[in-house]
């Protein structure tokens, strides 16, 4: 077996007797516990949101990427004419897969939020859209434009760039404060349980003590707190995981409002994601309280 | 096994100890005696590593003390047995998981009937699963002299053993520190108790030293 894994399920395992030279503690277990559990409920939400905003960046890039919208602001008279003469330019592009106007129904849908419904579509001069999709790498928008503008002065090409790369910058940059927030939450996890474990070592000054004068080597003294406090986490974490994704199967969706938080949660095999939580607070737990015992052990000697 | 050389030892800017030179041949019993403040405890923690000498040369077997690390100093601990005055214990412990701490710490197994037997030895059999604060003052001294032999030590320090015990119980000590060397190991005793040099002359060849003025005096002729 590899020695690193043996030392592992050795201290899984423990050692009864070596266990009991530290009498329990019950107000910094407690304190322990809690802390690893708040800190991985909050851990998985700052998952949950860190891996939502990373699916709404990539699909703002995706799906905006392929598509463009053109813009026809044309005299009454002159308008179905200089649409006909868009159609006709966008058929003959190469990387445009599909192009089609936009309905009057799909139109008001677009001017509701901003209009209210009692919108009159009919007497207002508002300009004509047309969607269209582009295929591979997409279509020369210069060329277009330069078309555009021969053949229908009065419709502009908008290809998504100028507003689509903000948006998708500002998701970036919520999924990267997501995972500040959880190096954050790791570092205060890490804090806590050094001081709990620091008090715990000044209560059992005594037992410190005692164990020195009997032979005990300073590996042996910290791995017996070490231990306990690493199992406290492991354990305090894996209550606060389990509850955080149960609180976020639960969330109610937004789908009807629309809102920018839409789909906040896990996703397909994602749900997996939070199961790394548990043994990373050991993993802090572990390094935090080994630091804090050999750093006390080291004052006293 | 122990030897000090020209040792001195301070702290605070004065002088505790000066020139202590002083070797603890295997097998041998000391009597380490002197007025309280004296340096006694001090000396004897100079003797398992528990302060380093502020000059001079101490030497716990073979190896000198100022190059020894924490893990050294306790391996050392587990050759070396000390009993203390105000012996101290784990309280959450019963006082048969007391006695068994050396080995527990040192990774060995403990025989229950090698700890039965120790516990005969010093009279606990009957305290076997009591908690230490249930002990009496005696019982206290006996655990804590079970405890720092149960690892086969070399040597045994013992710092006033019989500070708080009744007359009857100190010469039960002193009987069984003298067993203990009878066995071989080295024994060195720190105590004022005058009585108690006199009532081992009988039972053990002993040496008294004296500590006056910070040095290391022979009291008398060898008991």
């Amino acid at each position: 077996m590899n020695p690193i894994v043996a030392k592992i399920l050795h201290f899984i395992a423990g050692d009864d007797q070596a266990d009991r030279v530290v009498p329990p503690t019950g107000f910094t277990a407690r304190l322990t516990v809690f802390a690893a559990a708040s800190m991985a409920f909050l851990t998985v939400f700052a998952m949950a949101l860190s891996l939502a905003t990373g699916r709404l960046a990539d699909r703002w890039g995706d799906e905006l990427a392929q598509s463009s919208t053109i813009r026809i602001s044309a005299p009454e008279g002159q308008m179905d004419a200089q649409m006909l003469a868009v159609m006709e330019v966008l058929v003959t592009t190469p990387g445009v897969k599909d192009a089609r106007p936009l309905s009057d129904e799909e139109q008001h849908a677009l001017l509701e939020p901003w209009f209210g419904p009692d919108l009159p579509l009919d007497t207002l001069p508002i300009p004509r859209l047309i969607e269209v999709i582009e295929e591979g790498d997409g279509y020369d928008a210069a060329g277009l434009r330069a078309r555009l503008a021969g053949e229908a002065p009065g419709a502009v090409l908008d290809d998504h760039t100028r507003w689509r790369e903000p948006l998708v910058h500002a998701a970036g940059r919520l999924r990267s404060l997501g995972f500040v927030a959880i190096l954050l939450i790791a570092a205060i996890t890490g804090v806590m349980i050094t001081l709990a474990a620091s008090a715990a070592l000044s209560a059992n000054a005594q037992v410190i003590r005692v164990l020195r004068l009997v032979g005990a080597q300073d590996a042996y003294i910290a791995r017996a707190f070490v231990r306990r406090y690493t199992l406290r986490a492991l354990i305090g974490a894996a209550v606060g995981t389990v509850l955080g994704m149960i609180a976020i199967a639960f969330l109610p969706t937004a789908d009807v409002a629309g809102g920018f938080l839409t789909g906040l949660g896990f996703q397909g095999w994602h749900w997996l994601w939070p199961l790394i939580i548990p043994p990373l607070a050991a993993l802090v737990a572990f390094a935090a309280t080994r630091n804090a015992a050999l750093s006390t052990l080291k004052e006293r000697s | 096994m122990i030897e000090l050389e020209d040792v001195s030892y301070g702290y605070g800017g004065g002088t505790l100890l000066t020139d202590i030179s002083l070797k603890l041949a295997p097998g041998s019993f000391h009597f380490l005696t002197g007025p309280s403040g004296a340096g006694k405890t001090t000396l004897l923690k100079l003797c398992y590593g528990e302060l380093i000498a502020t000059k001079g040369r101490v030497s716990l077997f073979e190896h000198d003390a100022r190059n020894m690390t924490r893990d050294d100093v306790a391996l050392v601990r587990r050759r070396v047995g000390v009993v203390h005055q105000d012996c101290q214990f784990l309280d959450h412990l019963s006082v048969a998981e007391n006695l068994a701490l050396p080995l527990t710490v040192a990774g060995r197994s403990t025989d229950p009937q090698e700890l039965r037997e120790l516990m005969k030895w010093v009279g606990l059999e009957a305290q076997a699963g009591a908690h230490p604060p249930e002990l009496s003052g005696g019982e206290r001294q006996r655990a804590a002299l079970a405890r720092a032999v149960i690892v086969s030590p070399d040597v045994i320090l013992a710092d006033e053993p019989t500070g708080n015990v009744d007359w009857e119980m100190s010469l039960r000590l002193l009987t069984l520190l003298v067993e203990l060397n009878r066995m071989g190991k080295t024994v060195m005793i720190a105590t004022h108790d005058m009585h108690l040099i006199r009532s081992a002359k009988s039972q053990v060849q002993a040496r008294v030293l004296r500590i006056s003025d910070h040095r290391l005096q022979l009291a008398g002729a060898d008991l």
